[in-house]
């Protein structure tokens, strides 16, 4: 047996793996398929302990690339790293980076995951052409907007429990430069912020904000806006951007090493150097989009008892002006909420995905250290705050919500739950989060 | 480049090839499952390799095949440059000692035939003036050990093996690269419970290329196992007598 975990390394689950670049006959028989493992909590651990999993770590070959008209189809185990790297060189880029590429297509589907342009091109889901699937009754299908289109779009978020994801095909976005023209701007405060990224996503398709998470009182939401668009070619420095040297964190660190004390040096640290940092560049598409990349390993930072990364969207629009997310942020700071990092992204209409996360409004993304039932307590007050707020969380980040908080926020599950069972009447497809969360038998 | 690969269809062979064709390399996949074959070809093809890969039929436990197989990979690169093989099989000293039949298969395969079929390869790279002969060994040849004395046994072999070429054919232009990965999570060690400094196949694939290109003629992938083996090959007797790996 081996120890399973999301990103997160909590919680961590004793079972099985099995790996074979054959994913069909590897996804037979299983309960659950996982990619890299990077969702942050249970989503891909099995069951119970002792369970098996499959995982599409080695069925990651490329079916075929069409260069003029950009679309890809691959193995579910193929990753976004490898797609940057065939792509970009042809003028062709995922249409939605999340923010790491040690992702695979199928965790890519499974989360519907979104990025920095969510309020230009909606999550990954929405470029998806076609999936092939293996499903609960043993059959392989072909599942896309037109085939099957009630499990396509149950799938879209789906977390990987409505069948076995084998291959999936997308449509590309293409770009003139694989470089990256970003901007940043800092913010005064919460609403300062907020209008300054709502603002920023009229004319840049990359947004996205970091919040001090030390600031109080009138500064509470102060912060750095940065936006992004493709670089023009005459302005890209010559070439494809290398492959950047990544450093490894070798060993787990103690608890301390993230506490309270480095959280606030680095949250004091990152808002002074931006103060006085070049607000425009040409950069790396790597540094923009996936920062914590160069640091393998980073959730070893985190110590033995790992971190818990909470993620909710505020619904809110213009009218609202900022009274939303200005609750959540006094929730969060009465409760003593530290996070390292704290991220903020204003949320475009939600899509095809039946239980995707995203929705009108802004998410909030929190790193916490876990630190046992005071984490608990942390997530259950968010919780009640995003549930008066009419907002949701998003299930890839998620390890600690209760059974009838996320009842509570998701009207959709009944719909969905319906078309899962149709799919798969004898509830063969299970996770450790479909069992927290949606009270499948272990 | 032009390479010849037996074992590209899986684990640590693929995960090399993906490397070399983004590099542009030139190759031709050799194995015993068409069908995979084909699979891994289309892929290594989009991925850059230089022209179509060729794909030849090859089977470790057939020794017939061999000639044939390099002949017909040799026109297909028209000339091949580097041959290597990551083929190979895995068993547990329990399994083995309960399946006689399975552990004289393991010892073809992964000693008599390898070596029979780098014999060929090598013959056929010094003819025209040398080129690189990688094979993939394994730490677990460093040290006879409990847990694994059979497979062990024979990565020894082929550690010595490559030496011995190594020593004999250098001067001619030959260069023999020997892999002595750790552990790496691929298929074969599925099941089993990671071992410290377990590591990823694309990253071992990345250190195995460049030292083919480097040209030498021991790698430890990852690196600490260079430290850790020697730590290893110095404990005495009665300590290995006593631990369990
Ligand atoms: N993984 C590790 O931790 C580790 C550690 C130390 C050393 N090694 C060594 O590294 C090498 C590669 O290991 P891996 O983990 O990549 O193994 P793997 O994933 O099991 O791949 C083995 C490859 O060898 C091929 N093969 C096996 N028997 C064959 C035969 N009779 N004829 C032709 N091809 C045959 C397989 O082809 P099919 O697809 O047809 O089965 C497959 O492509 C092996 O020599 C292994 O001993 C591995």
């Amino acid at each position: 047996m081996t120890r399973l975990s999301g990103w997160g390394r909590f919680p961590v689950v004793e079972g099985f793996e099995r790996l074979s670049p054959d994913l069909g006959a590897a996804c037979r028989g299983v309960s659950l398929t996982r990619g890299l493992g990077r969702s942050y909590g249970d989503a891909s651990l099995p069951s119970c302990v002792g369970g098996e999993v499959a995982a599409t770590r080695l069925g990651n070959c490329i079916l075929a690339f069409d260069r003029e008209r950009g679309v890809l189809r691959a193995e579910a185990g193929f990753t976004l790293e490898e797609l940057d790297a065939i792509g970009r060189p042809a003028g062709w880029v995922s249409p939605v980076c999340p923010g790491t590429s040690q992702v695979t297509l199928g965790g890519m589907v499974a989360c519907d995951v979104h990025g920095k342009n969510h309020h230009r091109r909606g999550t990954f889901g929405e470029h998806v052409t076609s999936l092939r699937m293996l499903v609960a009754d043993g059959r392989v299908l072909e599942v896309s907007p037109t085939e099957e289109p009630e499990l396509f779009a149950a799938t879209l978020g789906g977390m990987g429990l409505t069948g076995h994801l084998l291959e999936v095909e997308v449509q590309l976005e293409r770009v003139n430069s694989p470089w990256i023209a970003a901007e940043q701007e800092i913010a005064s405060d919460l609403e300062d912020l907020v209008l300054r990224l709502r603002q920023a996503s009229q004319t840049w398709p990359y947004t996205t904000a970091w919040v001090n998470a030390l600031a109080r009182g009138r500064g509470m939401g102060q912060g750095v806006v940065t936006k992004g668009r493709w670089a023009e070619p005459e302005r890209s420095p010559r070439g494809n951007p290398p492959r950047l040297r990544r450093m490894g964190v070798p060993v787990e660190c103690p608890g301390w090493v993230l506490g309270p004390v480095s959280m606030r040096a680095f949250n004091a640290g990152f808002y002074a150097a931006h103060k006085f940092k070049r607000q425009r560049r040409v950069m790396h598409p790597d540094r923009f989009f996936y920062p914590l990349d160069v640091l393998r390993n980073w959730n070893r930072m985190y110590g033995r008892q790992g971190l818990i990364q909470y993620q909710c969207v505020i619904p809110m629009d213009a009218e609202d002006g900022v009274a939303p997310i200005t609750r959540f942020f006094e929730t969060l700071i009465g409760c003593g909420g530290g996070s390292l990092l704290t991220v903020l992204k204003d949320c475009g209409p939600a899509g095809t995905g039946m239980m995707s996360f995203p929705r009108p409004g802004v998410s909030v993304a929190l790193d916490l250290p876990m630190r046992g039932r005071s984490t608990q307590a942390l997530v259950d007050a968010l919780n009640r705050s995003v549930l008066a707020e009419g907002g949701r969380i998003y299930l890839a980040k998620d390890a600690l919500t209760r059974a009838e908080d996320f009842h509570a926020m998701e009207p959709r599950l009944e719909g969905w739950n319906a078309v899962r069972r149709r799919w798969d009447p004898e509830g063969t497809l299970k996770s450790a989060l479909s069992v927290r969360l949606l009270g499948d038998e272990a | 480049m032009k390479a010849v690969l037996l074992g590209a269809t899986n684990g640590l062979g693929r995960a090399l090839a993906q490397e070399m064709a983004s590099r542009g390399a030139q190759l031709c996949l050799l194995g015993r499952n068409l069908q995979a074959l084909e699979k891994s070809a289309k892929d290594l093809e989009i991925r850059g390799a230089g022209g179509s890969v060729a794909t030849v039929p090859c089977d470790l436990l057939n020794r017939e095949c061999f000639d044939r197989a390099l002949q017909d990979a040799d026109a297909a690169l028209e000339g091949f440059d580097t041959v290597v093989v990551t083929a190979g099989v895995f068993g547990t000293q329990d399994e083995l000692e309960a399946d006689l039949e399975r552990a004289s298969d393991l010892l073809m395969t992964n000693f008599t035939n390898t070596v029979m079929f780098c014999e060929l390869a090598r013959k056929q790279l010094l003819k025209r003036g040398g080129g690189t002969l990688c094979v993939f060994s394994s730490v677990a040849g460093d040290r006879g050990r409990k847990p694994a004395v059979l497979y062990g046994a024979t990565k020894a072999g082929i550690s010595h093996y490559m030496e011995g070429l190594d020593h004999r054919y250098h001067e001619e232009g030959l260069s023999a690269v020997l892999v002595k990965p750790g552990f790496v999570k691929t298929s074969m060690t599925a099941g089993m419970k990671p071992s410290l400094f377990a590591a990823e196949p694309a990253s071992v694939a990345r250190t195995v290329l460049n030292a083919i290109h480097k040209g030498k003629p021991v790698v430890y992938v990852p690196g600490v196992w260079s430290l850790v083996m020697l730590v290893i090959r110095w404990l005495p007797r009665f300590v290995m007598r006593r631990v369990g790996f």
